[in-house]
């Protein structure tokens, strides 16, 4: 098995900066390698650092990326206006099955950002999709009006109520569970978040996928720094079924710091 | 089938084929996944004293299936965190071999101490990590250098001691020999090679620290050099490392005089069940030619020259 593909990096210039809401912001690109729904890309900030970013924009040649500015992101991302440099490789990993006909989509934060794409293949395919969106308040609810454009039904919580349900988006996501016949869970988001989905829909027979984020260095199975029990979050996912998490300690627990150390969340 | 088990410098696997330092061995858990792959043993990450992050990013640079080249600057969870992958590891049956770096012979020594607490079966010494200021071929590079760190551990620990040599010097096999003189088991060779890669757009190298080591395929005519030299200077086993990726490469590394190879960048082209392939083509190839055991092909080049 040679799953070794698109081994050089590409410099490319931003085209597009976009604001998506007061913590988030869309880098468009050119990159002309396919890409699936639910893959990222290390992204090359030069003179700094490289970071995997998943695609929130797969389909043809421009390719884009939503990230949360914030913590280490921020001093990278603040920096790049179109025109700006940036080196792309991959894209990597594995992608969201695109088959089922009813789907329940949940996300928190900046978790819309790998889920959006994959709304929208599904939609494309003719699938129902329900989108449970969570943020700290409206202002942060990320591509909620692009679920909407693609024909997705948006529920949304707000931790200060300012939209939608005033709470968590678990709760959302529960009820959604309880009233619809879903064949699929898509979710990202923080991982106890992630964990309460999987004990929502796991009772009801529902399978969920995890898009899991790790530190990472090399990006091609090698380094060990994505290490998620017995797997690596860059060869083995970034998408996950829930099952394979399961029997994983340190699955919403701890995560590794770039020294290998383990940390709790 | 030919028998690929070896035995040597006190130390006894199901085969020659062992995780190379620096791939799959920061975690107790990939360790584990690289022995249940069918490696013969698994090195560990090379560890330090105190938890280190490495370079930031780029640490890789990755070409077509030639080479790969990184600097990730010696990332570990240091001594006081680290045995408890080992354990992880060692629950799940794997024989692990416990990898250490330092700045001097007193800080190897007492290192070494603590990594052979953990139960591994030998001790490799990074003396030959290419890019770490302070650490690997800073400390590795002169004969005497190498001799007093090795003699160092020696006196510490029980287990086996690998010195690990750099081919980044004008003479590997010296290095070797002074290994061998300090009381080294056995030395293993190659550690990268020192290179760098440049982006015309950006004008500057691509990788965060700037230099950085080759490994791949690219390098395995290096690695197979070295043994060929470090072969006829000591009588000390040799484990042969450098770009192998198939059952060939590791006979051509026995026949030029390695008792056993470490294989890394493999993993990155091929996954981890590169482990569970190369036993099986390495035995193929043996019976073809009609060797009853790999050993029996260790040095079997040299009695052509």
């Amino acid at each position: 098995m040679v799953r070794y593909r698109r081994p050089v990096r590409t410099i490319v210039r931003v085209t597009d900066r976009v604001q998506e809401t007061p913590s988030t912001v869309t880098l468009r690109f050119p990159y002309a390698p396919p890409a699936l729904p639910g893959q990222f890309v290390m992204v090359w900030f030069p003179g700094d650092d490289e970071l995997p970013m998943s695609l929130s924009y797969t389909d043809g040649p421009s390719k884009g990326i939503t990230v949360k500015v914030m913590g280490e992101t921020s001093r990278h991302v603040q920096s790049v206006a179109p025109g700006t440099q940036v080196g792309i490789r991959g894209p990597y990993g594995n992608r969201f099955d695109l088959s089922p006909r009813r789907i329940l989509v949940v996300a928190g934060g900046s978790g819309a950002a790998v889920l959006a794409p994959a709304a929208e293949a599904a939609r494309a395919r003719g699938a129902e999709v329900t989108v449970a969106l969570g943020a700290t308040r409206a202002s942060e609810l990320l591509f909620r009006d692009r679920f909407r454009a693609m024909g997705a039904r948006v529920e949304v919580a707000t931790d200060d109520g300012s939209e939608g349900h005033a709470g968590f988006v678990t709760t959302v996501a529960e009820s959604e569970l309880a009233r619809g016949e879903f064949e699929a869970v898509w979710t990202c988001g923080p991982e106890v978040m992630m964990r309460k989905v999987i004990a929502a829909a796991e009772p009801l027979g529902v399978p969920v996928h995890c898009s899991m984020e790790r530190h990472m260095k090399c990006a091609i199975g090698m380094c060990d720094a994505c290490a998620l029990g017995p797997f690596h979050v860059c060869t083995d996912g970034p998408v996950f079924p829930a099952e394979r998490l399961k029997g994983v300690p340190d699955f919403g627990r701890f995560h590794r710091d770039s020294s290998g150390r383990r940390v709790p969340f | 089938m030919a028998d690929l088990s070896v035995r040597f410098a006190g130390l006894s696997l199901r085969n020659p084929f062992l995780l190379a330092s620096g791939v799959w061995g920061e975690s107790g858990d990939s360790l584990a996944g690289a022995w249940a792959a069918g490696a013969g043993g698994v090195i560990t990450k090379s560890i330090g004293a105190v938890p280190r992050a490495g370079y930031p990013n780029p640490t890789i640079e990755t070409y077509e299936r030639w080479g790969l080249l990184n600097a990730m600057g010696l990332p570990n969870p240091g001594i006081g965190e680290y045995p408890r992958e080992i354990e992880v590891a060692q629950r799940a049956g794997a024989l692990v071999i416990g990898s250490v770096f330092a700045g001097d012979a007193t800080e190897f020594a007492r290192l070494a101490r603590r990594m052979a607490a953990t139960g591994v079966i030998a001790i490799e010494l990074n003396l030959s990590c290419p890019h770490a200021e302070g650490f690997g071929t800073e400390v590795g590079s002169e004969p005497e250098d190498v001799e007093k760190i090795v003699r160092a551990v020696v006196a510490e620990v029980r287990v086996p001691v690998i010195a690990k040599i750099t081919p980044n010097t004008s003479d590997p096999a010296g290095l070797a020999s002074a290994a061998e003189a300090g009381g080294a088991a056995a030395v293993s060779a190659i550690n990268t090679v020192r290179a760098l890669a440049i982006d015309v757009h950006l004008r500057r190298p691509v990788l965060a620290h700037g230099l950085g080591g080759l490994s791949g395929a690219a390098i395995k005519p290096i690695g197979l050099a070295c043994i060929w030299q470090i072969y006829e200077a000591v009588s000390i086993p040799i484990i042969g490392i450098g770009g192998i990726g198939s059952g060939q490469d590791a006979l051509e590394y026995a026949m030029a005089g390695a008792r056993a190879v470490e294989v890394g960048t493999a993993v990155a082209f091929d996954g981890i069940s590169v482990f569970a392939r190369l036993p099986r083509e390495l035995a193929g190839l043996l019976d073809e030619l009609g060797f009853a055991r790999f050993e029996d092909a260790v040095g079997a080049a040299h009695t052509r020259v």
